[in-house]
């Protein structure tokens, strides 16, 4: 059966309608719509998304199949509502060359759940002193848009420059991993009160501020876009803000877990709180909300960061940095944006679905839900609340932050091109 | 009496002072033709050190003898930590062992915390120094030998440090040490003081309970006791401060400097002093230079830990009164 009426969901949280997709695509989007031949997904209550979009996922295909791999990365993806995923490039061998960037978009199209879009990096083996093939990735099979050393830092002014510079002739954008590698030499957590009493080494903001406010300004100077991962602190907010009055043509991002999750949480030494950029503070967690919500910062995004469990189950110091996202991402933004009211649901679909299609240039993504349009969508249930159980979870890596905690709202479906991907909160 | 001792900022101040004052009960033994008691008879103690310190080591070893424990010692190097396993299997395996009480020393900041509340064991875990983090023994035997020299050996016993001025001087960024003295001499009503220079004291000090200075010779007059914290020399590279000389100029303990402190005050170190840089040898080998006695409180203070924290039987401790004849 190829038709199916999803019938009276909110579309982008408005009014309840009705949504009829036939093959591939939405054929119609009203009220009352006819279920003849369609297979029908009773949706009241529910809120119909654009299928999600994120900008920043680490897959680890090829190189590190026990973390994860393209196939279960892309069904964790489905599993939170996402149809396209942006992979970034620190895999082993390194996405620097046409060949892997090709190898890993052909494994997302083997996969179904989800389109991967690989992120190529910008320097050789993310070394950061020669630019990688940066046009033989655009002009590959994967058609590389989003260029990125994440994980690094690119620190030499001129490589940035030269990457931003470059990049414009095929519309590219360069996402930097900002991190001022001098000023994090043996930094374990955010520099502050919690990492004094602790004796962990700090990771000071303006680290990260620093290297925003050179990039920006060199975004200026080229007159290129620049796009910045994982934004944590107030200081970087205010240079982002800054920059965009200006004209600066800079997109950022922001991760669920920096929208909820403080350094007090490192008291504990547990691992799963050990991520890079590290949780800020209070003040910082409030000053990125608020700035998603007034669009300083561009999206959500989630640095899906899988790593199996002996690399977390360890003392702090020789924990790997990073959490998985993928499956948790649209609860913490309903809990920590939504229902503080900072954001309505058309703006979660802005930010999670729009802005970061718009940003990666990832093609029938984040598109309007309407008649004509590629039939990638996500249902969700507001009303559900429950205790996160990573037992269930898709992704082959379990180090969430989020064990044990209740979190609001639930994927029911997902829909990639019509296909379901996830039915009845189940993967398809 | 707590499970583990992993910070001294988790002790309150009847504990700290029942564990000094256990630790002057346990240090009269060592005044004894046999010093040994049999209060951990059929316990055992691992001693894990996955970071060289034999100073420390040995110093929990003559304690855990002095109270008849059964002792193991493991090193990291050579055994199977360096061919990669965890810490987690370490201790797993020596708890398969039966250990009944752990002593960590770990290079990461909180792996004992991790040890002690992970779930992989269920022995006691003693914290004798993680990272930049605590070294609670170390507080506590400077606490005691404060105590002995500014309130007075039986005249301690039941007292804090309440109103005394205590400064710790050095590298404060790195110092576990000073760490743990700020929060049990605070805990104990001291008024500390962390002279440094900016670059050595931690960004986020100021939640500390204690006041900080960049000028040693402004502090000195009002100190009762000064602790000079080790400098390691590695740190120039990263320019915490200039030169060596610069450093023994503005922040190092000599004759002229020690003139200016109160008659009754004493100076302390941690160990080892690096001689001519943090302190002239004038000062370290003078009658206020406490730092021999350190080291013999310190397995006094490692003796009462274990004994208390292993729930020695009462009746098994010496008793003062009946001791002293």
């Amino acid at each position: 059966m190829s038709k199916i009426l999803i019938r009276g969901a909110k579309v982008l949280g408005g009014e309840a309608q009705d949504v009829l997709i036939d093959g591939e695509t939405v054929a119609a989007v009203g009220t009352g719509l006819s279920a003849e031949g369609a297979r029908v997904i009773e949706a009241g209550g529910q809120i119909l998304l654009p299928g999600l979009v994120d900008l920043h996922t680490h897959l680890r295909e090829p190189g590190r199949e026990d973390s994860e791999t393209v196939l279960t990365g892309t069904r964790a993806a489905a599993s939170g509502g996402y149809t396209a995923v942006f992979a970034m490039a620190n895999t082993f061998p390194v996405a620097d060359t046409a060949g892997v960037v090709e190898q890993v978009y052909r494994l997302g199209k083997e996969s179904g759940y989800c389109d991967v879009q690989p992120i190529g990096a910008v320097t050789v083996g993310l070394e950061g002193k020669k630019l990688a093939e940066l046009g033989a990735m655009h002009d590959s099979a994967a058609g590389v848009t989003v260029f990125s050393d994440d994980g690094k830092c690119v620190d030499d002014a001129v490589i940035m420059r030269r990457a931003l510079e470059y990049v414009k002739a095929f519309g590219g954008v360069v996402a930097q991993h900002a991190q001022e590698p001098r000023l994090t030499e043996g930094a374990q957590m955010n520099e502050g009160v919690v990492s004094a009493e602790l004796g962990l080494g700090g990771w000071p903001a303006v680290a990260e501020e620093s290297v925003i406010a050179r990039d920006v300004l060199l975004a200026e100077h080229v007159g290129s876009r620049v796009h910045i991962c994982h934004l944590s602190t107030a200081g970087s907010v205010e240079i982002v803000r800054w920059a965009k009055s200006r004209g600066i043509d800079v997109t950022a991002e922001v991760t669920p877990h920096h929208l909820l999750l403080t350094d007090e949480m490192v008291r504990s030494y547990n691992p799963v709180y050990k991520v890079n950029p590290p949780l800020r503070t209070e003040r910082d967690v409030l000053a990125l909300r608020e700035a998603l919500a007034d669009g300083t910062i561009d999206i959500v995004a989630t640095d899906h960061a899988p790593h199996p469990h002996e690399d977390k189950d360890c003392e702090w110091a020789a924990a790997a940095m990073g959490m998985v996202g993928l499956e948790t991402a649209l609860s913490v933004v309903q809990q920590t944006m939504v229902e503080t009211g900072l954001l309505d649901w058309a703006q979660v679909a802005d930010r999670m679905s729009f802005a970061p299609a718009r940003i990666g240039r990832a093609q029938g993504h984040g598109r309007p839900v309407s008649a004509g349009e590629p039939a990638n969508l996500t249902l969700v249930d507001p009303a559900y609340r429950g205790v996160v159980d990573p037992a269930g979870f898709a992704s082959r890596s379990r180090n969430t932050p989020y064990e044990g905690r209740e979190l609001p709202g639930r994927v029911t479906h997902t829909f990639l091109r019509g296909r379901a991907t996830v039915v009845d909160g189940k993967l398809a | 009496m707590m499970r583990h001792l992993i910070s001294a900022a988790d002790l309150t101040r009847d504990e700290a002072v029942r564990i000094l004052d256990t630790a002057e009960e346990m240090a009269r033994v060592a005044d004894r033709p046999i010093k040994k008691l049999p209060a951990l008879r059929g316990r055992t103690v691992c001693n894990l050190f996955f970071e060289d310190s034999t100073r420390t080591r040995i110093s929990f070893e003559a304690a855990e003898k002095r109270l008849s424990a059964d002792v193991i010692n493991f090193a990291a190097k050579g055994s199977s930590v360096s061919k990669g396993e965890s810490l987690k299997d370490t201790a797993q395996t020596l708890e398969a062992m039966g250990v009944d009480a752990v002593v960590i020393r770990h290079g990461a900041s909180g792996a004992p915390y991790r040890l002690a509340t992970s779930g992989w064991i269920d022995a006691p875990v003693i914290n004798a120094g993680d990272g930049t983090h605590q070294h609670p023994t170390q507080a506590l035997l400077d606490a005691f030998t404060m105590r002995r020299r500014l309130v007075g050996r039986d005249a301690g016993i039941g007292q804090d440090l309440a109103g005394r001025r205590i400064t710790l001087v050095g590298d404060v960024l790195h110092s576990r040490v000073a760490r743990s003295n700020v929060d049990l001499l605070h805990t104990l009503g001291a008024e500390v003081t962390l002279v440094a220079p900016p670059t050595l004291v931690p960004v986020g000090v100021e939640a500390w309970p204690c006041e900080v200075s960049y000028d040693l010779d402004a502090v000195l007059p009002k100190s009762d006791a000064v602790m000079m914290l080790r400098v390691q020399r590695e740190r120039m590279n990263a320019a915490f401060f200039p030169t060596e000389r610069e450093y023994s100029r503005r922040y190092g303990l000599d004759g002229d400097r020690m003139a200016r402190m109160p008659g009754h005050a004493i100076v302390m170190h941690p160990g080892p002093m690096v001689r001519g840089m943090e302190i002239t040898a004038e000062v370290a080998d003078s009658d206020r230079c406490t730092v021999i006695e350190q080291v013999a409180n310190g397995v006094s203070i490692r003796m009462a830990v274990l004994y208390l924290l292993l729930g020695g039987n009462e009746s098994d401790a010496p008793n003062p009164r009946t001791e002293e004849k």
